[in-house]
């Protein structure tokens, strides 16, 4: 009888054990989340998003400049990755051969490329080349980023498809490329806009990609060939400078940029539910 | 028929220039560390001094930082990592705490680098500062040892997704006849999970330490940023993306500029066999799980 | 003597190495319910599905002989227009998810992006639904998507989507399996509006409903056909031993 009693402790042990961990493991992400708001929430006011940051030692300046480079880099990034992305999902969920198996392999390790290496590859194709920094090179370097992550949820998107739906299409006379654009692609389209949106909020934190490409810029630009900041970028510069006015800015931008990145999150898990198309 | 030759030729040259852009991925870092190929030669892998004034450029600092830190953090990780894929898959796979903690650790997942880094810099630095002096240390607080603890939090929602799909594979039958048999939870857990998910987990672990290599900001800001070889895991140091993102832009000679790509070409090689090997193995697993089943 | 639409000729189909029907002869009347039976697994899916090409669509697909549709083979013919001339309804209901009732009804227009005015459409939609017997149930919510109706009401969309491209054939694989029993009948009574316009195959392994809508039955098993007739004789007279064994439940 003893040992069941020892067998039953150790195992009451494991599970508090477990529960322990990981509760544990989520401390960082609330000491992040309440380091944010309590530093972020007194630089942010409405002057904060409308007035561009100004030179150590002033009082006030905001990140509009940082705000519309992210939203800049954003788009430049999706419009890049899109196409490319949507077609080489269609590509890996429809045909199934020995380019398509090697090619599945090769996404996953484009997505692993470390972003330091994406950001050295859009200097060599595109700063080299055109002999500055820019929105546009920093747009290339976050499309990269997405690509693999576009391809990987179309494809897993346009797999949930049930065949029924594509022999409905053939049925009817359709042919293959309308049947694919037409019927498949829009009933995979709310997984896939999911994918995009997550994708979005992945890139939009990134800063490493951008350090040599985009590079930051205090000044506000709207051109795509001229530099442009993003708030990761701003949050660095501004994180490691020793200026304390300069790193109120910091901590403002990190909570709206940290707002922004779970606002994403949250739109997808509820739109999630309200896409999801019934069969 | 026309019409969907074009879209079949549209497709595959989609698939075409993804596999083309991985392969001028690797010509071009290539290309582009030529020059200190040429001039450096094996010292890049075999001195032990980066000096970009003296124009002495080794990665075995680097490499060493980069080694330490992402060893460490999985050390670090991986305990909490596997609670929470057990807690997810085995103790409450459904319900409000299962359903809870999933969120939290996609917002975990979700935390830009930057903001992670800027925590550490306020928040892990001044703690490690003080653990540094009760050891009797000298009291940087930015070093090896604070990078580990920050990319151990990063990586863990990570490894705790991959090793909750590899218990997941688990057959239910093999579960349920062990429960028959008399075992408890842990007995289950430690004879038939943990053994049948060992190879799916330790592919996490691959895929996760790939991860952890090549990331850059939150390292940046919190390992001390020094080129010298690390004395011990409290030493400032620099891995192979931190001193990139630290010295590309300043890089004013082009010997420089060219070790630093090439050290870019070495994460880049580090990394791709990493993964690779750990998509081999997650590969293999599938198949043989089909054919157990 | 009645008209043939359809003539199945020495007809071979399968998958890879294996075939499942075998030497299939049979001819198709105009006008006319032809039921397909038999036990599961016979090949009667498989046999529908060679009529309109659609079991080219999967990759091991293989088949010989001949299929005659108005005299030619629908061999020579692009698997897409002949498609439209021989029209499907599925077991499984499956209408189009992103598309409303009305987008449902005219989608083999707008898949095919064949343009219509605004009254053709109207037209067209009114007039499908109505043979599919469902206009008075959905005239007043037609921009609502299609997967909200219930199962009988989605099939008889799938239907009404079917007739819309005005095909000389409709065939149809087991189209009440997934119903009920009153939506069954809805759709039993449909086949026997719907014949003076069209001719049917309809797939059932349910013996008395084969006897109940169908004019003409052919029986398969294991991949061969084993008897084919006006439905009343083969219900009443059958010339083979098999075929009375399984009408008379002593068999599978």
């Amino acid at each position: 009888m003893g040992k069941i009693t020892f067998r039953i402790y150790k195992d009451r042990a494991f599970k508090i054990a477990v529960c322990t961990l990981s509760m544990l493991s989520l401390i960082p992400l609330f000491l992040i989340i309440i380091q944010v708001i309590l530093k972020g929430a007194s630089a942010i006011n409405w002057h904060f998003f409308t007035h561009l940051p100004l030179p150590p030692g002033e009082p006030g300046g905001g990140i509009l400049n940082a705000l519309l480079g992210t939203f800049m880099l954003i788009i430049i990034a999706v419009i890049l990755s899109l196409p490319l992305g949507v077609l080489t999902g269609i590509l890996l969920s429809e045909i199934d051969n020995k380019f398509t198996a090697s090619l599945r392999i090769l996404v996953n390790l484009l997505q692993g490329i470390p972003s330091i290496v994406i950001g050295i590859l859009a200097y060599i194709w595109i700063v080299v080349p055109l002999r500055h920094f820019s929105a546009f090179s920093g747009g290339v370097a976050l499309g990269l980023m997405m690509l693999p992550m576009i391809i990987k949820s179309v494809e897993e998107t346009m797999k949930l498809i049930p065949l029924s739906l594509k022999e409905a299409s053939f049925a009817l006379g359709v042919n293959y490329t309308r049947t694919i654009l037409k019927v498949i692609l829009p009933a995979a389209a709310g997984g896939m806009a999911s994918g995009i949106i997550i994708g979005i909020s992945r890139i939009a934190g990134e800063t490493a990609p951008l350090l040599f490409t985009a590079f930051g810029n205090p000044f506000l630009n709207l051109n795509p060939l001229k530099p442009v900041d993003s708030l990761p970028l701003l949050i660095f510069n501004y994180a490691m400078s020793p200026y304390a006015g300069w790193q109120r800015i910091a901590w403002g931008a990190s909570l709206v940029l940290v707002g922004f990145v779970f606002l994403l999150n949250v739109v997808v898990k509820t739109l999630a539910e309200r896409w999801k198309i019934k069969f | 028929m026309n019409a969907d030759k074009i879209f079949k030729l549209a497709l595959y040259t989609a698939g075409l220039f993804i596999a083309l852009l991985l392969a001028l991925a690797f010509a071009s870092l290539l290309y582009n560390s030529f020059p200190a190929i040429k001039q450096l030669g094996w010292h890049f892998l075999a001195g032990k001094e980066w000096n970009p004034v003296t124009e002495k450029f080794s990665a075995v600092p680097f490499a060493a930082g980069t080694l330490l830190t992402s060893i460490l953090a999985l050390l670090i990780s991986l305990p909490f990592s596997l609670a929470i894929a057990l807690f997810l898959s085995e103790y409450y796979p459904e319900g409000f705490a299962g359903r809870a903690i999933n969120y939290m650790t996609d917002l975990l997942a979700g935390i830009p680098s930057v903001i992670f880094g800027f925590w550490g810099l306020f928040f892990l630095v001044p703690l490690v500062r003080k653990l540094e002096i009760k050891f009797g240390v000298l009291p940087y607080g930015a070093g090896i040892f604070t990078a580990s603890l920050v990319l151990a939090v990063m990586i863990i929602p990570y490894t705790s997704s991959i090793s909750r799909e590899v218990m997941k594979v688990v057959p239910r039958d093999l579960k349920e006849a062990a429960y028959a048999l008399g075992a408890t939870k842990y007995e289950v857990i430690k004879k038939v999970i943990l053994p049948c998910a060992a190879s799916g987990i330790s592919a996490g672990i691959l895929l996760s330490f790939g991860r952890a290599l090549g990331e850059t900001m939150a390292v940046t800001m919190v390992i001390g940023n020094s080129n010298f070889l690390p004395k011990n895991i409290f030493s400032p140091s620099n891995t192979i993306a931190s001193v990139i993102a630290n010295e590309f832009t300043e890089a004013t000679k082009n010997i420089h500029l060219s070790a630093l790509i090439e050290l870019g070409l070495l994460l880049f090689i580090i990394t791709f066999a990493v993964n690779l090997a750990g998509h081999f193995i997650i590969k293999k697993l599938a198949v043989n799980g089909k054919n157990n089943i | 003597m009645e008209n043939k639409i359809l003539e199945i000729k020495n007809f071979y189909a399968g998958f890879g190495k294996k075939w499942i029907l075998r030497n299939i002869n049979l001819a198709i009347y105009k006008n006319k319910v032809t039921a397909v039976m038999g036990p599961s697994g016979c090949g009667k899916t498989t046999l529908v599905r060679c009529i309109n090409r659609l079991h080219e669509i999967s990759p091991q697909a293989v088949y010989k002989g001949d299929i005659l549709l108005d005299e030619k083979s629908i061999f020579s013919v692009q698997p897409v227009k002949l498609r439209r001339k021989v029209g499907m309804v599925f077991q499984r209901p499956n209408p189009f998810p992103a598309m409303n009732i009305y987008d449902n009804v005219i989608s083999g227009y707008i898949l095919n992006g064949i343009k219509l005015s605004r009254r053709e459409k109207d037209r067209i939609v009114e007039e499908s639904l109505k043979r599919a017997y469902l206009w008075k149930e959905v005239k007043n919510e037609l921009f609502k998507k299609g997967t909200f109706l219930s199962g009988g009401q989605q099939q008889r969309l799938c239907i009404a989507r079917a007739l819309a491209v005005e095909p000389e054939i409709l065939l149809m694989d087991e189209p009440a399996s997934a119903l009920d029993p009153t939506a069954t009948l809805k759709i039993e009574e449909l086949i026997q509006g719907l014949k003076k316009k069209y001719t049917i195959i309809i797939v059932t392994h349910n013996m008395q409903q084969a006897a109940r809508i169908s004019d003409y039955t052919a029986f398969l098993m294991l991949g061969e056909l084993v008897e084919y007739d006006e439905t009343n004789r083969m219900f009443t007279r059958p010339s083979k031993k098999v075929t009375e064994d399984y009408i008379t439940g002593r068999f599978g």
